[in-house]
């Protein structure tokens, strides 16, 4: 009966060293393809989480087309019908809007998962480091296809026509899927940090919406005053839509001499800043994620 | 033998600011035994949980899980446990079979095995009906098994179950209950949580009983019942006229005051040698020829030892308790 006594602990024996156990090689990519794919079942059983990525889209299109389509006039072509040239002037813009809105999906998402522990799971798992944040981004980056599919097919049932070759057209596509991969890395970041839904749909109405009316989304750049004139002409979405609007060989407003570096090379400009924002986001998302989780 | 330790904790402290989760925790499981850890609400267990699975750092303290140390190597660790969280972490927008399909991928099992392995776990805990069914229309046991087949997909060496039964029907409870016996069986190592003395007497070796963030007593039921003032033994008589008589008997051989109970003629007092004075006190009443209805030696409930542990906490110092323990 003396062992079942309470137990004393005068000479606690010492811990066992800990073994060094091989490292296996970690997939990263399996990894974030398995978390991946529970991303896309998501999105198919809960189709109402895709609202941001198929009606809204389509909804803005027309609204901004038919709404705003005949006030609107594009410097450089004065005399062609101002609905006509400004449908496809659009385009460019509100596809850049809805790559940038793409931030506030993965945000939304990281932040959900935070809220119901499904993290805690994955975190008890030998999962490769960055795994579930990749495993989002490949899961973002193929929704992301399906507003771009359907804004294409709106726009060309309202007008809007690829004017360009196709060189062009492919290089345009591929510069609409970097530039959202880029933000659903600031979007990660985004859910990260702040970690609840409703903080994200706060910070998000904050800092993203404006940025994207603070540019040629909709509006040319040349009719804005002073500041934000300025401000516009170095916002990557302004430069994103001018690029989409140059490859497709849309209507834009004509370069001028005295123009700023961005507006000139809007292409080269917007490279830049996805490179920037993926190699400043993505490891701070990271980190951010880790840590918050390891609290 | 620190070679037959599967988990093991040294003065573990955790705290979130100023408030203290845990409060220097000492835990050693050995292989192949179950301890659980019992406790109120915000005792401390969940935080421990999540020190010894690599899920939170302690503030001070180490933790060796599977001979590796939580804090260094954390991927070691992830690699031989399995955990079951408090709430059911399975993905309710998943069917079962994709749940657990999910995470044997994730555990680096090739599709196929992973798919057959989903397959077999659910045969195993009773879903299979429920395979291809989302997780979010299962009922809260279903649930929980699911979450249990989850941490079983790697064959771990070492389970953590958070509260597993919390929250469920006793049919549930009795359920799962089977099912963790059926795993004892297996040799695996588990560490639960729980707040129901019943659930730690029935599954766990060990029971570490926790509040405030600290191990206010510890060892089995058993022991932890004697520490309330041991066993008692109980007599009913036939005859009410005959109940002192025997009040008087077990007096005597006890060597303490018998407390009476008139309308259910019986007597009970507690007694320090158990059995050994219950043979006396039925060799006593043979004697006398004192027909009896009952004679038992019954041990304090659980509750009643976690009452006077944790009644106590509230007016002494945790060091002063623990030391009249020793």
């Amino acid at each position: 009966m003396t062992s079942t006594t309470i137990e004393t602990d005068a000479e606690p024996a010492p811990l066992e060293p800990a073994r060094t156990g091989p490292h296996a090689p970690r997939g990263l990519v399996h990894d974030a393809w398995v978390l991946a794919r529970r991303g896309l079942i998501h999105m198919k059983r809960e189709p109402e989480q895709l609202s941001d990525a198929t009606i809204q889209p389509i909804m803005f299109v027309v609204l901004f087309a038919y709404v705003f389509g005949g006030a609107i006039q594009v410097p450089g072509y004065e005399g062609v019908p101002t609905a006509r040239v400004y449908r496809e002037f659009l385009m460019g813009g509100i596809i850049a809007q809805t790559l940038v809105f793409t931030a506030f999906g993965a945000a939304m998402s990281l932040a959900n998962d935070q809220k119901n522990q499904a993290i805690d799971r994955f975190r008890s798992l030998p999962i490769a480091r960055g795994a579930v944040l990749g495993g989002y981004a490949v899961a973002n980056i193929l929704k992301t296809m399906l507003p771009i599919a359907l804004m294409s097919i709106t726009g060309y049932l309202i007008g809007w026509r690829i004017r360009s070759g196709l060189a062009d057209a492919l290089l345009a596509y591929g510069l609409m899927i970097a530039f959202a991969f880029a933000m659903i890395w600031v979007g990660m970041l985004l859910g990260a940090v702040v970690g609840s839904p409703e903080g994200v749909t706060g910070l998000a109405f904050a800092t993203i919406f404006p940025l994207t009316f603070l540019a040629s989304t909709f509006v040319p750049t040349a009719q804005m005053p002073g500041v934000v004139r300025t401000i516009a002409e170095w916002n990557p979405v302004t430069t994103l839509s001018d690029s989409l609007r140059e490859l497709f060989g849309n209507p834009n407003t004509p370069v001028q001499p005295g123009d700023p570096w961005s507006i000139a090379h809007p292409v080269a400009y917007t490279c830049i800043w996805i490179v920037v924002i993926v190699a400043v986001c993505a490891p701070l998302a990271i980190r951010a994620y880790n840590r918050k989780n390891v609290a | 033998m620190s070679a037959s330790i599967a988990v093991e904790g040294r003065g573990l402290v955790k705290r979130f600011g100023d408030k203290v989760a845990l409060a220097g925790v000492d835990i050693s499981v050995p292989t192949g035994t179950v301890t659980a850890v019992l406790g109120p609400n915000g005792a401390g267990k969940t935080t421990l949980v999540r020190i010894l699975t690599a899920l939170s750092h302690p503030t001070e303290g180490r933790a060796v899980v599977a001979g590796f140390d939580v804090a260094t190597q954390p991927d070691e660790v992830r690699r031989r446990i399995g955990l079951a969280a408090q709430d059911a972490t399975v993905d309710p927008l998943l069917t079962g079979h994709e749940n657990l399909t999910m995470i044997a991928e994730l555990h680096q099992l090739p599709r196929r095995t992973a798919r057959e392995r989903a397959t077999a776990l659910l045969e195993q805990f009773s879903l299979a009906d429920a395979a291809d069914t989302v997780v979010g229309s299962y009922s809260g046991g279903m649930r929980r098994r699911l979450d249990l087949a989850a941490t079983l997909v790697a064959d771990p060496e070492i389970l953590f179950l958070d509260e597993p039964t919390t929250g469920l029907d006793p049919r549930a409870r009795a359920e799962l209950w089977e099912v963790l016996e059926t795993l004892l069986g297996r040799g695996v190592t588990i560490v639960l949580t729980t707040q129901y003395l019943e659930e730690a007497e029935r599954l766990a070796d060990d029971i570490l009983v926790v509040d405030h963030g600290s191990v206010i007593a510890r060892g089995d039921a058993r022991s932890l019942k004697r520490q309330v003032g041991g066993d008692n033994i109980g007599v009913v008589v036939s005859d009410p006229a005959r109940l002192d008589e025997a009040a008087r008997i077990l007096t005597d051989v006890t060597g303490t005051e018998a407390v009476v109970d008139r309308p259910i003629r019986s007597a009970v007092a507690p007694s320090e040698r158990g059995v050994v004075d219950l043979a006396s006190v039925a060799g006593a009443l043979t004697d006398a020829d004192l027909p009896v209805e009952d004679l038992s030696l019954r041990q304090p409930t659980l509750d009643e030892v976690f009452l006077t542990l944790t009644g106590s906490i509230a007016h002494d110092d945790t060091d002063d308790l623990q030391g009249s323990h020793r």
